[in-house]
């Protein structure tokens, strides 16, 4: 009953508390993008904002997916894994032409999720542990698949889905926004969104209710790994070549970063898909300004670090504990 | 000893306390009661320095003081006890006991020296186990009395205890109550928060109620008649209190011998559950009693589908239902649980997306969600139940323990059930809710619900049952039928099994 039972002492944050979290990102986009107008050459030139969408856009795509898994109390780890895994797949089926091959690339990502989810809701491990498994075996299954070599890809479909334009901007950006778009949706508007966020608010509550749990985990970690098939799909395109040693290498933790500090709490029971696809932007163009202005990337590093942990000290205040 | 004078406190939208005064004397118990929502929890945390007063000042031993924040309260001697146990699990008693002040021998921890005192400590408490053991490992209630006396070793000046008997059984209560007669003896002050009004009248010296953020009366405990307290309590006049009784429950209805709406025969469950049979028909509101562990909750988790069963069956008018929480929902069965914060609500969820979440497949259409039918039956529950919320967007975990209680009835009843599952609906909500919950257990039951009630309390049990079983052990001991259906009745029937046990 002493210091480690005292409750916070609400003050005038009360009202920062909330709308810092879901806003604050959106905030520190803006002040980035002014400060970068200001500062920056060619900041606002047309060619510059279409090169940082272009990365952005695979970042986006899982980090979508683990938004709504991080919403369900979660985390998946094996998201970088399985966009090598979906690399390995391309290849393999290309003979068949670009639709095949991406839809066995896609049914990869399924597996995958009905694994991960399998072994949460029906076996019961914790998701770090489960997604674990999946990010180590996950990769080493691409290796064998691809042989461990590099393959080139010269599919005329799959280029030009990874290179091809529509009104100025690449397909991959107009992909990523409309799943924006699709996941929101879903999280807002659907049975299995509302569903997924009572699950990750309260789950023996959630399981009292009658709701199907194990149903809408597994559904949870499909998605993910459906996402990040497209996104795995979507690097070996973009390069045209398929390696899947290199691609999706640390994915997950951009994926997660992009959810925190884009105000989605790791406690669950929330997610926010449009602050996620900020979070993901700012942290884009907060490495891409400092490499505009020359200082290493091991300081890029550090400033993201700083970045995360203020979103979570941020993420902390929220709640009535 | 420790005073409040004029306090008020406005949040966003409500006026939680308006010029309310309280003066707590040394050696004295003071009760402090009011419904949900009549400041009760905000006084006292303006008291123990969680909230700062925006108006009027605290003062303690006649001198003015400000906390800054609960850790200046507690170093000026104010101590607290709140309702949940806030201790560490994992680390052993005596260690919680001391935990941030350890006696220490050249830098380490005296575990020596620490485990004996402790152990003495806590023998005062009516704790005689090995200190060593995780804190995790004693009851509910034993760990309550630790956090007490861990309370009481701080040189506390004023103790306030939020509840500090809903989870505690009769003799850890007796026990309390010794304690609370000890610190009154030492010159400290109590401040004495509880819906138990025997308890109110047992151990307090002086009453001050709270109404809507407002004082409305303070004196002495024995001067005011129990029946005048519930009527200031819920403003209502003495009359009607009188009336209308104080549970709230109208007398037995005669339910027609017709067929059971829910019928659970032969539940098994390895060491809790040993063959209970149990039916309710339509209208019918069967109470299950019993001690502490003798199976009422595991009974009704069964039922509901929370509990994974060895044996037996559960039937909805004639139906079977498989062994699931979503199959039981879709059956017709609602289940309160016992535990509404750990098992009930979501805290972070609106009002709204609470009462709704258990309908969603039946509020859409090809998965997506009507947001229309949401709120038609999300204003017609608010209503129905008199849900005092800023709105259906507010996040129930900022409601009143009352009030989240309700939110939960309304999923409940939002399923259309035919069977309703209540596990100590009315623990830990105050008066005026508590009439209101009681009263809608009797409405609905009239509407031809089975209901299956249980509760500690059983004065509640005898009066909204029509029928009680008594359990033991797993097992169904006693049936309690038309006018046995009394407090006595149920006393013998529980202290009749208990004799037949040590008989064997």
């Amino acid at each position: 009953m002493t210091a480690a039972t005292v409750e916070k002492p609400k003050r005038l944050t009360v009202h920062w508390g909330r709308w810092l979290p879901a806003y604050g990102v959106y905030v520190a986009l803006a002040a980035l993008v002014l400060v970068n107008a200001v500062i920056t050459d060619n900041f606002l030139a047309w060619e510059n904002l279409r090169i940082q969408l272009v990365q952005v856009a695979p970042v986006v795509i899982v980090a979508l997916g683990m938004a709504v898994v991080i919403g369900t109390e979660g985390v998946d780890l094996s998201v970088g894994a399985v966009m090598a895994l979906a690399a390995a797949v391309v290849p393999i089926y290309l003979g068949y032409g670009a639709v095949p091959a991406v839809a066995m690339a896609l049914l990869g990502g399924v597996v995958v999720g009905l694994v991960n989810g399998g072994l949460i809701a029906g076996v019961g491990l914790q998701p770090i542990v489960a997604t674990l498994a999946l990010l180590v075996a996950g990769r080493g299954i691409a290796l064998v698949i691809s042989d461990g070599k590099l393959k080139e890809i010269r599919n005329a479909d799959l280029v030009a889905f990874g290179n091809g334009e529509l009104l100025g901007l690449p397909y991959s950006v107009w992909l990523a926004g409309a799943l924006t778009v699709l996941v929101a949706l879903l999280v807002r508007k659907t049975v299995f969104g509302r569903q997924l966020v009572a699950v990750g608010g309260n789950r023996p509550a959630a399981q009292l209710a009658g709701l199907p749990v194990r149903r809408v985990l597994i559904g949870v970690y499909v998605l993910s790994a459906v996402l990040a098939s497209i996104a795995g799909v979507l690097a070996v395109a973009r390069i045209q070549s398929s390696d899947a040693s290199q691609v999706g290498q640390l994915y997950e933790l951009s994926a997660i970063t992009a959810v925190v500090v884009g105000g989605t709490p790791l406690t669950g029971g929330k997610v926010r898909v449009l602050g996620t696809v900020a979070g993901a932007l700012l942290m884009q163009l907060v490495v891409a300004t400092l490499i505009k202005h020359d200082l290493r990337s091991s300081i890029a590093e550090m400033v993201q670090a700083v970045i995360i942990v203020a979103a979570v000290y941020a993420a902390r205040e929220r709640g009535t504990r | 000893m420790l005073e409040a004078i004029d306090v008020s406190k406005t949040f966003p939208g409500v006026r939680a306390l308006d010029s309310v005064s309280l003066s707590v004397r040394p050696g004295e118990v003071h009760a402090l009661v009011g419904e949900n929502g009549a400041g009760k929890s905000t006084l006292i945390k303006v008291l123990t320095g969680v909230y700062r007063p925006d108006a009027g000042e605290l003062r303690l031993a006649g001198e003015r003081v400000r906390f800054a924040t609960p850790q200046e309260a507690q170093r000026a001697g104010i101590s607290t006890i709140y309702q949940e146990v806030n201790l560490v699990p994992l680390m052993s008693v005596a260690r919680n006991l001391f935990l941030g002040r350890e006696p220490r021998r050249r830098g380490l921890i005296d575990t020596v020296t620490m485990n004996r005192v402790a152990a003495e400590t806590l023998r005062g408490y009516g704790i005689t186990g090995d200190v060593r053991r995780p804190l995790g490992q004693l009851a509910l209630g034993a760990q309550q009395m630790v956090a007490l006396a861990r309370a009481v070793m701080v040189d506390a000046r004023v103790v306030i205890m939020d509840e500090p008997t809903s989870s505690l059984e009769p003799r850890e209560v007796e026990t309390l109550f010794g304690v609370i007669d000890d610190l009154r003896g030492k010159g400290i002050g109590i401040v004495y928060v509880s819906h138990r009004l025997d308890e109110l009248y047992r151990i307090c010296d002086h009453v001050t109620v709270l109404r809507d953020g407002r004082r409305v009366h303070s004196g002495p405990m024995q001067e005011l008649p129990r029946l005048k307290l519930v009527a200031l309590m819920i403003g209502r006049d003495v009359e009607t209190v009188r009336s209308e009784g104080v549970t709230g429950f109208s007398e037995e209805s005669q339910v027609a011998d017709s067929t059971p709406v829910l019928k659970a025969t032969g539940l098994r469950s390895r060491h809790k559950l040993h063959g209970v049979d149990v039916a309710v028909r339509p209208g019918e509101v069967v109470g299950l009693g019993g001690l502490l562990g003798a199976g009422r909750t595991e009974t009704v988790r069964a039922i509901a589908g929370a509990l994974p069963l060895d044996e037996g069956t559960v039937e909805v008018a004639g139906r079977p239902v498989r062994g699931s929480t979503g199959a039981a929902v879709k059956a017709g069965i609602a289940a309160l649980p016992e535990d509404r914060k750990a098992e009930g609500i979501v805290p972070g969820l609106s009002v709204r997306e609470n009462i709704a979440l258990a309908v969603l497949p039946r509020m859409s259409r090809a998965g997506i969600v009507s947001e229309k039918r949401i709120d038609e039956i999300v204003t017609r529950f608010m209503e129905r139940l008199r849900i005092k919320a800023a709105g259906p967007d507010q996040p129930v975990g900022e409601l009143s323990g009352g009030n989240q209680q309700k939110v939960l009835l309304a999923r409940l009843l939002a399923t259309s059930p035919k069977v309703l599952l209540l596990d100590e609906p009315t623990r830990g909500i105050d008066v005026g809710a508590k009439a209101e919950v009681q009263s809608l257990v009797d409405e609905l039951a009239g509407q031809g619900l089975g209901v299956v009630l249980v509760s500690s309390d059983a004065e509640e049990l005898v009066e909204g049952a029509d029928r009680v079983v008594v359990l033991r052990d797993g097992t169904v001991v006693a049936e309690l039928t038309g006018d046995a259906v009394t407090a006595d009745g149920l006393l013998g029937a529980i202290a009749a099994a208990a004799e037949k046990e040590v008989e064997k």
